[in-house]
């Protein structure tokens, strides 16, 4: 639903500033969005500093010595740290991306640091992605088949597997369909880029044989047809992947059904 | 919000089996907006500041009153396309945005028929 000022119960506050690390001379500014279910308090801007000489590279490196040396309450998701789990998606400067494998020096002046953009806030960095996991679920994210199973596997071309590439690399991080403004007003109906570009992945997998059920399950003008094109998934993607081209692909072959 | 689960509330009330014809004829209306564009619009302009008199004479003309209700009969089906897709995106409230789909229908087709006929008028007029 379109929204263009922040409801009461969700307006940012000035929050807290945290004292500077003794002895540190070479500090970031880290503003960083606080949010607790607890206390019945709308969500607040915490400032922290954190000395870069004892600190990696990284984002998160700087969220997991804020919660180790500074502020333990402070609440994130993390897994991997090299890109591969899409658990600390997040928003940062403005940019949705993953915190572990975004530099800091990336970014200039202050590091801002929100959830990730229209999304139920569970706590602090937490977002709510039941409803975006749901929507995966939707679209069959697995090989589909009615022929017998083969005695040994379902064999592939190196072209047909060529298909996927930039596809199935797509960790579910959220980033991208959190960037959509189709997202973010009909995201209860609307699919999103990331569910979109999974169902592109099956309905292209040469070994799959629901093709036709897929693109039927997507023939809805609110399931598929929200996509206007406007390319904030791909701009975002930070595994580099094009879900605005997976999205057209499947309105293509909508029309090639036809002629 | 209900005990409903994650995955009933995102079936919703299914797929509506609906959406490719409307967005690939708002792709072909696009297209065939270009040529239609141009070619009522040199005519036109032409006329403009040239009386009443410069009005009729193109537009007894049987090419250039062709031209003129492709562009008002393809244009207004075109716009109301569009306008049904901004309307869709951004009026979450279900009567609402019934009554504005179904002014947005009217309107443009209202458009598109006073077009059509203001120039079947100077065609026809004899």
């Amino acid at each position: 639903m379109v929204e263009l000022a922040l409801p009461k119960n969700s307006q940012i506050r000035v929050g807290k500033t945290w004292p500077k690390p003794a002895g540190a001379t070479n500090l970031r500014t880290f503003r960083i969005y606080r949010w607790n279910p607890d206390d019945a308090q709308n969500p607040q801007v915490d400032t922290y500093f954190v000395d870069m000489d004892s600190c990696g590279p990284m984002v998160l490196d700087a969220l997991i010595k804020i919660k180790n040396e500074i502020d333990p309450t402070l609440t994130f998701r993390r897994s991997c740290r090299e890109g591969i789990c899409g658990s600390c998606a997040m928003n940062i400067d403005g940019h949705n991306t993953l915190a572990c494998i975004f530099g800091m020096d990336e970014v200039k002046g202050d590091v801002k640091i929100y959830p990730l953009p229209h999304m139920p806030v569970v706590k602090d960095l937490v977002p709510d992605l039941t409803h975006f996991y749901a929507q995966h679920a939707s679209i069959m994210p697995w090989l589909e088949t009615t022929s017998n199973t083969p005695a040994k596997e379902w064999r592939q071309s190196i072209e047909d597997r060529e298909k996927l590439d930039g596809l199935y690399e797509c960790v579910m991080c959220a980033c991208c369909s959190t960037s959509c403004p189709s997202y973010w007003w009909n995201g209860d109906r609307y699919l999103g880029p990331a569910a979109l570009l999974h169902a592109y992945r099956w309905i292209i997998d040469s070994r799959d044989e629901a093709t036709g059920e897929r693109l039927d399950a997507l023939h809805d003008p609110f399931k598929l047809y929200r996509c206007h094109t406007i390319m904030n998934c791909t701009k975002t993607c930070p595994k580099g992947l094009n879900p605005a081209k997976a999205i057209a692909e499947i309105k293509k072959k909508m029309v090639e059904r036809v002629l | 919000m209900g005990y409903k689960t994650d995955f009933a509330r995102v079936q919703g009330l299914g797929t509506a089996g609906d959406g490719a014809h409307h967005w690939w004829l708002h792709r072909i209306s696009a297209v065939a907006m270009i040529p239609l564009t141009l070619l009522f619009i040199f005519p036109f302009a032409r006329t403009l500041g040239n009386g009443y008199e410069a009005m009729i004479a193109t537009y007894s003309n049987f090419g250039h009153a062709l031209v003129a209700v492709l562009f008002f009969l393809v244009g207004f089906w075109h716009l109301a396309m569009g306008l049904q897709v901004v309307i869709e995106d951004y009026v979450p409230h279900k009567p609402t945005r019934v009554v504005l789909l179904l002014g947005n229908t009217l309107f443009n087709g209202a458009l598109a028929v006073a077009g059509i006929l203001a120039v079947a008028t100077i065609l026809f007029r004899a």
